[in-house]
């Protein structure tokens, strides 16, 4: 994978050896909070409504088995024991101390992670399809040029005081795990006569205005790219509006001007700047993607796996559900699942963490991937290990088998950490968790994504959950309001608002009757709840969600 | 007639913890029910110009509504939440209190 040179080492001691004389002097007083506050948050460090939080970078996903070891140590030695992983594919850190902070973020640089622009109005981390380089769907690995990305928009100096954040995401594979139409920009690897390129998306988004990405281009050649994203990201920086908060983000810009508007001032500002791009980028992302070569798969027989599938129900129920795809022969992606019925979605303990480090560096080529969906992968395991590796993981509590499935909840961390929050989020998943496992009904449901946020904000993507639940202060009382038919794939749609929002112990019996009302619809067990959603629209379900009102009409 | 005054409490994150703390006559504490209460809008604002000058110890001063008998309790549902800790684990001030 891709390791740093010395030029980024001797980058991060400066920054990290920078910070803690910031923090010196904000505990001697000599910086007031308003002051330190912007040079904390560029640092990633956040204050919550209890504590402190340390969001850490974990650019498009990927680690391996030293670094897991760090978050785990981290989490022992200055946290509570745990981490928190989250959509953005960062890990949070809900409980340091200001004086700690210095201290994680150089155990952090021994493993070349930091929390550098996981804030503030920059660039932030690129995010990647988590099964990058193993999907057996994709067309390239969409990782080098995320790196590419990165290092591009690292102190960039035009673009450290954007209008807003800026967030980009990569996909390499047709279909989309990355969310690219909810992002700043989506990029997507496609192949056109034989030669790779990238479709441009613009202007997505969740948040207080969801929108679509709409394509800013078709096909842009590998090495017209980096001049490509930096037009784009110049016409918004001069364009995007600074005057109000919520209308600063890309997305505003994009629909305020039209799209072709945009790619009329982007061809401008392509043209005059493509010459100062010589090429120095193509042999970068040479230089990267040997980093990213593809480990040396082997070949075993696969009788063990068979065998364990034909006897163990369990180890078969977790097959069917964890595992995909993978373009090498023998080889599967396991995901595990950081959703335990009743536990707190994303949530990893020093001792799980470690123990996905080692089971990585034994079956899985030391690598590891965070997931926007707050799992952890295993992108490369061969077929004949995992017997042994799911024997492993049900011994720590992470051999859920509920990928996809109804309990594998998306949920920000709302008002138990939020400062922002105007509801909680996370009992509501842990309730939802709970419940259909009691029905014992989830896989018989079958693929459903529902994401939860606890204010506008939609840091947990319920815009685009197939549903959605977006909790509320309605006069000092908890309220969530449903969404329906969202998706975050290829075919990305938001969600509809259902109706009337409810109160927080009517959200279960609400979230039940949907389900309930789905299996009735349906046509056959196959037709997903999204399809049966897209077949018969919102009516039919809001029916099933508001029976009083149907009792009432008839 | 003004507007009656609902009684406060001047609240805040420690600097160096990052917890929730409450003002007291002579001090700061992180227990609401040993806060002091602010039935008087003036004093309260004086309060507040006093914890805000605090700048190497506090951090986010804020007034919050308090229900204030028998000890000073939380009104929403959000002070509720800081003065307990979250609901997914007993972290917090949950851990002592
Ligand atoms: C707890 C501290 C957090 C704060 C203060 C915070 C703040 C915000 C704010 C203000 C926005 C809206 C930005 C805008 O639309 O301009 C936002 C969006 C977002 N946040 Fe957070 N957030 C927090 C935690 C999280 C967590 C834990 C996650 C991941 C689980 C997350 C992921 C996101 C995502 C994916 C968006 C996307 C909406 C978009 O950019 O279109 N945030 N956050
Ligand atoms: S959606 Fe709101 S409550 Fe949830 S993490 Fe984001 S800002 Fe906080």
């Amino acid at each position: 994978m891709y390791s740093y040179t010395e030029f980024d080492d001797a980058f991060l001691a400066e920054r990290n050896a920078q910070f803690r004389a910031q923090v010196e002097r904000r505990i001697d007083g000599s910086l007031t909070e308003d002051e330190f506050k912007p040079l904390r948050l560029m640092n990633g460090l956040y204050l919550q409504l209890h504590a402190y939080m340390l969001r850490v970078a974990i650019p498009y996903g990927t680690l391996n088995g030293a670094q897991m070891h760090k978050l785990a140590d981290i989490a022992e030695k200055w946290d509570k024991g745990y981490g928190h992983f989250t959509t953005r594919q960062n890990i949070q850190y809900n409980w340091p101390k200001l004086r700690d902070v210095p201290d994680m973020l150089d155990a952090l640089a021994e493993v070349n992670m930091h929390a550098i622009q996981t804030s503030g109005n920059t660039i932030r981390n690129v995010t990647a399809d988590h099964f990058a380089g193993a999907a057996a769907d994709e067309v390239a690995d969409p990782r080098p040029v995320a790196e590419l990305i990165r290092q591009w928009s690292t102190d960039h100096p035009e673009f450290q005081f954007l209008p807003r954040k800026f967030k980009v995401a990569v996909s390499g594979a047709a279909h989309d795990r990355a969310v690219i139409k909810a992002h700043d920009i989506g990029l997507q690897i496609v192949e056109q006569d034989g030669v790779l390129g990238f479709q441009v998306i613009v202007g997505g988004g969740l948040g207080r205005t969801p929108m679509i990405g709409k394509v800013l281009y078709d096909f842009v050649a590998s090495e017209d790219l980096l001049p490509t994203l930096e037009a784009i990201v110049s016409v918004y920086n001069l364009l995007g509006r600074r005057d109000n908060k919520y209308k600063a983000r890309i997305k505003i810009t994009v629909h305020e001007n039209g799209i072709e508007d945009i790619r009329t001032r982007v061809d401008e500002r392509y043209a005059l700047i493509r010459p100062q791009f010589t090429g120095v980028d193509q042999q970068m992302l040479a230089r990267i993607e040997a980093d990213f070569a593809k480990p040396t798969f082997k070949t075993a027989p696969l009788d063990a796996y068979a065998a364990a599938y034909d006897s163990d129900p369990i180890f078969r129920s977790w097959a069917d559900t964890n595992l995909s795809d993978h373009h090498a022969p023998g080889y599967a992606i396991v995901s595990i699942s950081l959703k335990a019925h009743g536990a707190t979605p994303g949530d990893a303990t020093s001792q799980q963490m470690h123990v996905m480090a080692d089971l990585a560096a034994t079956y899985g080529h030391d690598e590891l991937r965070i997931s926007h969906e707050q799992n952890v992968i295993l992108p490369h395991v061969h077929r004949s290990d995992l017997p042994a590796l799911h024997a492993a993981l049900k011994n720590v509590g992470l051999a859920t088998a509920n990928i996809g499935l109804i309990s594998d909840i998306i949920a920000c961390p709302g008002m138990d950490y939020c400062a922002l929050a105007t509801a909680r989020s996370i009992p509501i998943a842990q309730e939802i968790a709970t419940r259909f496992d009691e029905l014992k009904l989830e896989h018989e449901v079958g693929p459903l994504k529902i994401k939860i946020s606890g204010c506008i904000n939609a840091c947990g993507h319920h815009h685009v959950g197939h549903i959605g639940i977006l909790g509320l202060d309605r006069a000092g009382v908890e309220n969530y309001q449903i969404t329906l038919g969202g998706d975050g794939s290829e075919d990305a749609a938001i969600g509809e608002r259902a109706g009337p929002g409810f109160a927080a112990d009517e959200i279960i019996p609400a979230v039940e009757r949907l389900v309930f009302g789905y299996l009735d619809l349906r046509q056959d067990p196959s037709e997903t709840f999204l399809q049966t959603y897209r077949r018969l629209g919102l009516a039919p379900f809001k029916a099933a969600l508001y029976p009083e009102a149907r009792a009432n009409a008839a | 007639m003004a507007k009656p005054f609902t009684p406060k409490v001047v609240t805040a994150n420690a600097l160096l913890e990052g917890d929730v703390i409450y003002q007291t006559a002579t001090g700061w504490t992180r227990d609401l029910a040993k806060a002091e209460v602010l039935t008087d809008e003036a004093d309260a604002d004086l309060r507040m110009i006093d914890a805000s000058q605090q700048i190497d110890l506090v951090v986010g001063v804020y007034l919050a509504d308090v229900d204030p008998d028998p000890v000073p309790q939380p009104v929403h549902f959000r002070e509720a939440f800081r003065a307990k800790g979250p609901s997914n684990y007993a972290h917090g001030k949950q851990e002592t209190l």
